[in-house]
């Protein structure tokens, strides 16, 4: 049996729903670390089930949690509308229409002070699990479940040499590795799931690399 | 490992063991785990169902539009009074299954098991048959365990989903799990806990899952409920004897097919059912409008 008996017990969390309260506080505190930095405000864009039903499931306050780095099993989840407050976070909710895209699925627009700002399009895809699918408009595909890499760079020869000899040289493993561009020469993202965890200074370290323009270091579980 | 109720079985009969110790067994082997790590995290894990059975029996919690606050409250104090028509421990199972579906719903902290919805019930068997039996706290680890592998071999060959399977998927799994549990608990043998497992989905075959203005509150608080009761019901069927016809295994397909089967109204979009009654229309339109 390769399934876990603590998906089956599990997960400890904030009610009522696994996919419209925790699965939405992983959401969000998942774009959290792609956004870095400072948060001054989020537009939550909620479309499917996520639309019609938030209210009731807390979809909401879970949302808000996430941005503030709370994770699913906090108590203070119920609250997080005060929090916000105190910590001077803006939001708003309103409803899109996300074509293609899971019945659960969200558009977190934050205004960061490092990036301006970073689109995040995710899913709740049942059971408190997470598929994160567009970046800034570029279509991604990973889950947080393992140590996530997420790197600007501009569309240039040598650069995923760079970085993948630097994970190479740490001992980390590639598990899977994705990479997009909107045009030849422009912005690209790069997507890498790693198989261990990625320490901090990696990011720095790939900061040095010319052309790379922003490194994430993403925990789906800690953090 | 196993990938069936009767792999279960198999292994648990060559081992001599219980089937706690082939879940335990197979944990420790794919989460590279001690058992006694394994033992720990079951341990959290129970905290939290324990707090939560036992939180919204003192005091009613605040939930979205408010349609079960106050259940778990009101019907420990049936059961203390005397305990009714079911008598005491089965008003006090459910109270404790009401008490999580509140704590749920009012956005407290719970154990999803096997999902939010249906929190309630394996809490309530498992702390109200430890209590009546006099069990340690290490045997309701032990029934944690096989619980959750009979819930695992579920997740694999069928699923636990309300949307892909309605709530037999849900409370109904939860039963069986539950069943199987209380089987081992009270000192019954594998292939009991197997025929309770058939019980309790049998018990439970097609029921749909139908949220009033899609809150986790009603039917689900009336369900775990009802479900808890069907779990304990199964188990004692089987301790006095009861074969299931059809084996285990074939019962959890049958479930499965049998949620595929069901129209999307009736999986978890509020959209038939009671949630299509002109009264849960109303309630909805009091609470979102």
């Amino acid at each position: 049996m390769e399934i876990s008996i603590f998906e089956v017990a599990g997960p400890v969390m904030i009610g009522p729903s696994s996919s419209h309260t925790a699965g939405a506080a992983r959401l969000s505190r998942v774009a959290r670390q792609i956004a870095a930095g400072p948060i001054k405000h989020v537009s939550f864009g909620l479309s499917g089930s996520f639309a019609k039903t938030y209210k009731g499931h807390g979809t909401d306050r879970a949302l808000v949690a996430g941005i503030l780095g709370l994770r699913e099993d906090d108590e203070r989840l119920a609250d997080s509308f005060c929090l916000a407050a105190e910590e001077g976070l803006s939001y708003d909710f309103h409803p899109i229409e996300l074509d293609g895209f899971h019945e659960n699925s969200v558009e977190i627009a934050m205004e960061t002070q490092l990036d301006g700002l970073m689109k995040v399009v995710g899913s709740s895809i049942g059971g408190g699990a997470i598929s994160i699918r567009r970046l800034n408009g570029f279509n991604v595909e990973f889950s947080s479940a393992v140590p996530t890499l997420v790197i600007f760079q501009l569309d240039k020869k040598g650069i995923i040499c760079e970085t993948t000899r630097i994970l190479a040289e740490n001992g980390i493993n590639i598990g899977n590795m994705r990479v997009s561009r909107k045009g030849r020469g422009e912005i690209a993202c790069c997507v890498i799931e790693a198989d261990s965890d990625i320490p901090p200074d990696i990011a720095a370290h790939m900061m040095r690399i010319e052309n790379v323009l922003s490194v994430r270091i993403i925990h789906g579980d800690s953090a | 490992m196993y990938t069936s109720i009767s792999d279960l079985l198999a292994h648990a009969q060559a081992q001599n063991s219980g089937l706690w110790k082939i879940v335990l067994e197979n944990e420790c082997r794919i989460g590279n785990l001690s058992e006694e790590q394994v033992f720990g995290m079951l341990g959290e894990r129970f905290e939290v169902m324990s707090a939560s059975a036992e939180r919204a029996l003192q005091k009613s919690l605040p939930t979205v539009g408010g349609l079960i606050e106050g259940a778990a409250s009101a019907q420990r104090a049936y059961a203390d009074s005397g305990g009714g028509l079911l008598g005491s421990f089965l008003n006090m199972v459910m109270a404790r299954s009401l008490s999580c579906s509140e704590v749920n719903a009012s956005m407290g902290k719970i154990c999803a098991f096997p999902t939010a919805g249906a929190c309630g019930i394996i809490p309530a068997v498992l702390i109200s048959v430890a209590e009546k039996r006099g069990l340690s706290r290490r045997a309701v680890l032990e029934a944690m365990l096989t619980a959750s592998g009979i819930g695992a071999v579920i997740v694999k060959n069928a699923t636990v989903s309300g949307a892909e399977g309605g709530c037999q998927a849900e409370c109904g799994v939860a039963a069986a799990m539950a069943a199987g549990a209380a089987v081992q608990m009270t000192g019954g043998t594998n292939e009991m806990s197997a025929h309770a497992v058939s019980f309790a989905l049998m018990n439970c075959m097609g029921l749909v899952c139908d949220p009033i203005a899609g809150l986790v509150q009603v039917p689900c608080a009336q369900r775990n409920a009802s479900q808890s009761i069907n779990a304990l019901l199964s188990a004692d069927l089987a301790l006095a004897g009861m074969k299931s016809a059809v084996p285990a295994d074939e019962v959890i397909e049958a479930m499965y097919k049998t949620g595929r089967l069901l129209p999307a109204e009736l999986k978890e979009t509020a959209l038939g059912g009671l949630a299509a009654t002109p009264s849960a229309k109303r309630i909805q339109k009091s609470i979102f409008d």
